[in-house]
């Protein structure tokens, strides 16, 4: 088995709101995040899909194919967004970092042919990442 | 659904590799420049993983805040701008990056209730990092 990495990034902005608590206690909660004009990030994507080596190809995957689905799926929908307003998994779902690394698992792996998705790791900051390895 | 949590930290101190177990001479050919009786001093970068279920509520594996509050008070407030080797774990266990990356685990599992704690990795030098999780395998 090898291991396949693709990065990218997008930057964009959000702000954490959950409607079901009051006013304070959103803003206990969220802090500074809960400022409903929203905040920006430069994300950074790194996308691990995994396979055996294709003996004709040499490839684990079709990167070309790779890129083209990041882009389509996570890039265009997210790159110079708010993402609490247009993308649709965040009208009712707060766009944590969390939030962030399923849906584009989720996104990713409807429209990933030959490659097995691994991992979905979104950073936030160089300081704060999460990691996603699906349901499983 | 579960997702893993990694926080990244830095703090600064000194330290001086040597065993009371071993002569004067295995010593410095143990730890050679890392045995110089006056110490040396390292930045070191900390990460922090923690996993859970992500809560439905806040979209949190666990609250941001509680971690950085919990490594700041248990870990950075202890080790940073310190002598590692004047400090009660290390008065007979050598301040090896190795020893020192486990210490953090263990303080950090006792006192850090909010998430399972995965994995503490530890950079030495940006040449040198150190992983430990417990005793369990390293996350892939």
């Amino acid at each position: 088995m090898v291991y396949l990495t693709r990065k990218a990034e997008f930057s964009a902005s959000h702000y954490y709101h959950n409607p079901v608590f009051t006013p304070e206690q959103n803003q206990h909660l969220f802090g500074k995040c809960n400022n409903p004009n929203g905040h920006g990030h430069n994300y950074t994507l790194e996308v691990t899909v995994k396979g055996e080596v294709d003996q004709r190809s040499g490839f684990v995957v079709d990167l070309k194919q790779l890129k083209q689905v990041m882009h389509r799926e996570v890039l265009d929908a997210m790159d110079h967004r708010f993402l609490n307003k247009e993308v649709p998994e965040f009208l009712t779902q707060i766009p944590t970092t969390e939030n962030l690394a399923i849906a584009i698992w989720q996104r990713l792996e409807a429209k990933l042919e030959s490659a097995r998705l691994h991992r979905v790791r979104v950073y936030e900051t160089p300081d704060l990442f999460v990691d996603f390895y699906g349901e499983g | 659904m579960k997702a893993h949590l990694t926080r990244r930290y830095r703090f600064s101190a000194s330290h001086r590799l040597h065993s009371a177990e071993m002569s004067e001479d295995e010593n410095r050919a143990t730890y050679g420049k890392c045995n110089n009786p006056h110490g040396h001093g390292h930045n070191y970068a900390l990460e922090v993983t923690v996993s859970g279920q992500v809560d439905p509520a806040t979209g949190m594996v666990c609250n941001l805040v509680d971690l950085d509050r919990c490594v700041e008070s248990q870990v950075l407030s202890r080790y940073h701008l310190e002598n590692l080797n004047v400090l009660e774990e290390f008065s007979v266990t050598v301040p090896t990056t190795e020893n020192l990356c486990i210490q953090i685990f263990e303080i950090l599992q006792r006192r850090f209730p909010h998430a399972h704690l995965d994995r503490v990795r530890l950079e030495e030098t940006m040449m040198n990092s150190f992983e430990y999780c417990g005793g369990n395998e390293v996350l892939q």
